[in-house]
């Protein structure tokens, strides 16, 4: 029992992982990847794709309470395989090729057959972008950080 | 006597298709495209994006270019906008210590963890025009330096060790969040709904009540604690997962503005706090907000009321550019009926006036007689 | 929740589906007692019905805090189908909610149960869609009042217990009270808050 609900716990978190890559992905990389990547496109619109909006939420001081910001728009599509497995993506902005593409990918990525080529063609070429992006971001502004030094002032 | 009066209908057409015409400008000119708009006047996309209270670059692009630059009028048309989308729920707060931090400054500790970062500023540029810029000659790529991963505390972390500076906001665990444009203005108003009224206020209008308790509307001496930029993770809780999900990331700036307190009766002296955050690259607005966020707290601190910037019917009534422009310009749209009626109610008036000087004038020569 | 709950059956086009129904609802509440029918319809698993969703999808969002009866809360599928179509939170309480789903009008809870509004805004009130087994089988009902010309007529079921005498004390607390949209298979007839049922004579 522990173990399943380890499991479980585990798929939840690579799933989740993989629909954060999938939101974060520029939508014609991702549509580029998918079209050499041949994975099958075949799905059932259950819903969407659809824009709409979520207000986005601060914290009062930064930990405090919550109060809301603005809106953000966001797409979101849910997708239904030939082989049932039901499919969600949610992303910023509003491309809805981006969210159909991505709700096909979350089902595929169910299927523990189909898991490892949803990995290695799509997802692990866009995290690799995403963390050089990341990287060269956080190059750039390390390159402004202050180092103080001390001015010696008067004799000894 | 009212007479209903109908026309225009050409010359509003017409007017419309030389608007466009304008807005082109030289047709030997390129047409801009949205994502020069985007890479290239990014701050006022942020800016409308903030005050239009709507994350999407390519949507305040396009309000900038229909709008022929006029950033309130952009506001506005993001603002309707708005209104044409369902609403899929609300995000789980943002955690702005973990941002993908791209600048972050704090004027008063020099040394604190995970250093000052100056970003791409405009702090220490000459303000010289560059006719460089005018020749559009290539761009030096950034330098780079390898990132340490110090995590970067925020500076209220720093205070509150020794108890020096007040804790972050709270309000009441089991109460709803407050949302503006749900529900109308009420005053007085928790601190949540003032956050999102100041959030996507007119950035002259706060900066111009920040100014103003700098001056001495409002004793305040503030202190920048700490400004950050970056981008922050986006998650919502919807029904059909267990998990929340990712939905991407999103550009904030924050300002923490710390203000001295001498203490009540409960309250020991110690330092309080503004709080500002924005959408985007908006650090005089996010300073601005935090000022007033804290000039606002007034009530909550037992301080005198007396200044503008400290009088929340005043500034919330009043700080949203989207409402001031449409009372504002209402004016010039057709008052023919009313205006009548006040031409009247003078001539009336001047009759009554006359009539009574007149007699005035008959009084004083019947006494002189 | 998992992958197995039924998710489809949604609106196959939500824009125009929710605009027809929503057309329907209005003609409906604006003519009380007449019986209108519904340009599209949902698919949901039971017990919600095609016409019951159908008004529920149509009016219901995520600003929307839903409230179910014990028959619908007790059906697993019925709530992860409403969450995930209409996106609105169930409510604790029928006090908390703007709107109303009732499966069984036979056993429902009276009607004063639910938000009544204030008298400053009498629009903070509940909605109830009553899921009826028919508009014109049950007991007959004479309608009076805005939007009726004379009398109309409709005769539902099942309904409530003793629903005259509670429409009645429904009606004395105008302006505030709640309104009632009766979902059927042949279609939709509304109640609102303003219509008088006369007692029957004879």
């Amino acid at each position: 029992m522990k173990n399943d609900r380890r499991s479980e716990r585990q798929e939840e978190a690579g799933r989740k992982a993989a629909m954060a890559t999938l939101a974060a992905a520029p939508a014609l990389v991702l549509a580029d990847l998918w079209a050499a990547a041949e994975l099958p496109e075949d799905a059932q619109p259950v819903r969407g794709p659809e824009t709409g909006l979520v207000t986005i939420r601060g914290r009062i001081g930064g930990g405090g309470a919550p109060f809301n910001v603005g809106e953000a728009t966001v797409t979101r599509a849910t997708v239904k395989l030939p082989t049932g497995e039901v499919g969600h993506a949610y992303a910023l902005g509003r491309d809805r090729d981006k969210a159909r593409l991505s709700a096909i990918a979350d089902a595929l990525w169910q299927d523990p057959k189909r898991r490892e080529l949803v990995e290695s063609r799509l997802l692990a070429p866009l995290r690799a972008m995403l963390a050089d992006a990341d990287r060269r971001r956080r190059e750039e502004t390390a390159a402004t950080k202050v180092d103080f030094f001390t001015m010696v002032r008067g004799e000894d | 006597m009212y007479v209903a009066v109908k026309g225009g209908e050409a010359a509003i057409s017409n007017a419309h298709r030389l608007l466009a015409d304008r807005r082109r400008g030289d047709r030997d000119v390129p047409a801009l495209r949205l994502e020069q708009i985007v890479e290239q006047l990014a701050l006022g996309v942020d800016r409308v994006m903030a005050e239009g209270s709507l994350y999407d670059r390519e949507l305040a692009a396009l309000a900038i270019v229909q709008s022929r630059g006029d950033l309130i009028e952009a506001i506005f048309l993001v603002r309707a906008y708005r209104t044409t989308l369902p609403r899929f729920g609300y995000t789980r707060p943002v955690d702005t210590a973990a941002m993908l931090t791209e600048r972050r400054i704090s004027a008063t500790y020099k040394d604190l963890p995970g250093g000052q970062l100056l970003g791409p500023t405009f702090d220490y540029t000459h303000r010289l025009l560059d006719p460089a810029l005018a020749a559009g000659g290539p761009v030096e790529t950034p330098a780079h330096r390898a990132a340490d991963d110090e995590r970067m505390p925020r500076v209220s972390e720093i205070l509150a060790g020794e108890g020096l500076i007040e804790s972050d906001g709270e309000l009441p665990v089991d109460r709803e969040v407050a949302d503006i444009t749900r529900e109308p203005l009420e005053f007085p108003m928790d601190r949540d709904a003032r956050l999102q009224a100041l959030a996507r206020g007119d950035e002259g209008f706060l900066l111009a009540l920040g100014y103003s308790t700098q001056r001495g509307y409002g004793r305040t001496h503030p202190f920048v604690g700490e400004i950050r930029i970056g981008e922050v993770e986006l998650e919502l809780d919807v029904p059909e997962l267990a998990f929340a999900v990712p939905l991407g990331r999103v550009r904030v700036t924050e300002c923490q503005m710390v203000n001295q307190f001498k203490g009540s009766a409960k309250v020991p002296p110690q330092f309080t706090r503004g709080y500002g955050l924005v959408f985007g690259q908006s650090e005089r607005k996010a300073m601005a907000m935090s000022l007033c966020d804290r000039a606002l707290r007034a009530r909550e601190f037992g301080e005198d009321v007396v200044a503008p910037a400290q009088d929340e019917e005043f500034v919330v009534s009043h700080l949203d550019n989207v409402q001031s422009t449409g009372f504002v310009e209402h004016l010039k749209l057709p008052h023919y009926v009313d205006f009548q009626a006040e031409l009247d109610l003078v001539r009336r008036m001047r009759a009554e006036h006359e009539r009574a000087s007149a007699t005035v004038v008959t009084e004083t020569r019947e006494a002189a007689e | 929740m998992g992958t197995t709950d039924r998710l489809d059956g949604g609106f196959a086009d939500p824009i125009f589906a929710a605009q027809g129904v929503f057309r329907a609802v209005m003609d409906a509440m604006a003519r009380p007692g007449t019986i209108r029918q519904l340009a599209a319809l949902a698919a949901p698993p039971a017990p919600l019905t095609p016409a019951g969703a159908a008004v529920a999808l149509t009016l219901c969002d995520h600003e929307t805090a839903i409230w179910l009866d014990p028959a619908l809360q007790a059906s697993r599928a019925a709530v992860a189908w409403l969450g995930f179509h209409a996106g609105a939170p169930l409510a604790r309480t029928p006090a908390d909610a703007q709107f109303a789903i009732v499966s069984a009008p036979g056993d429902s809870i009276s009607l004063e149960n639910f938000a009544q509004g204030t008298q400053e805004y009498p629009d903070r009130s509940a909605t109830l869609i009553l899921q009826v087994e028919t508009l014109s089988r049950g007991q007959p009902l004479v309608l009076r009042g805005p939007g009726i010309a004379t009398t109309a007529m409709i005769a539902p079921a099942p309904l409530p217990r003793h629903f005259v005498e509670q429409w009645r004390q429904n009606g004395a607390r105008f302006p505030r009270g709640v309104d009632i949209v009766l979902a059927a298979p042949e279609g939709i007839a509304c109640l609102p808050r303003t219509t008088r049922i006369e007692p029957k004579e004879g």
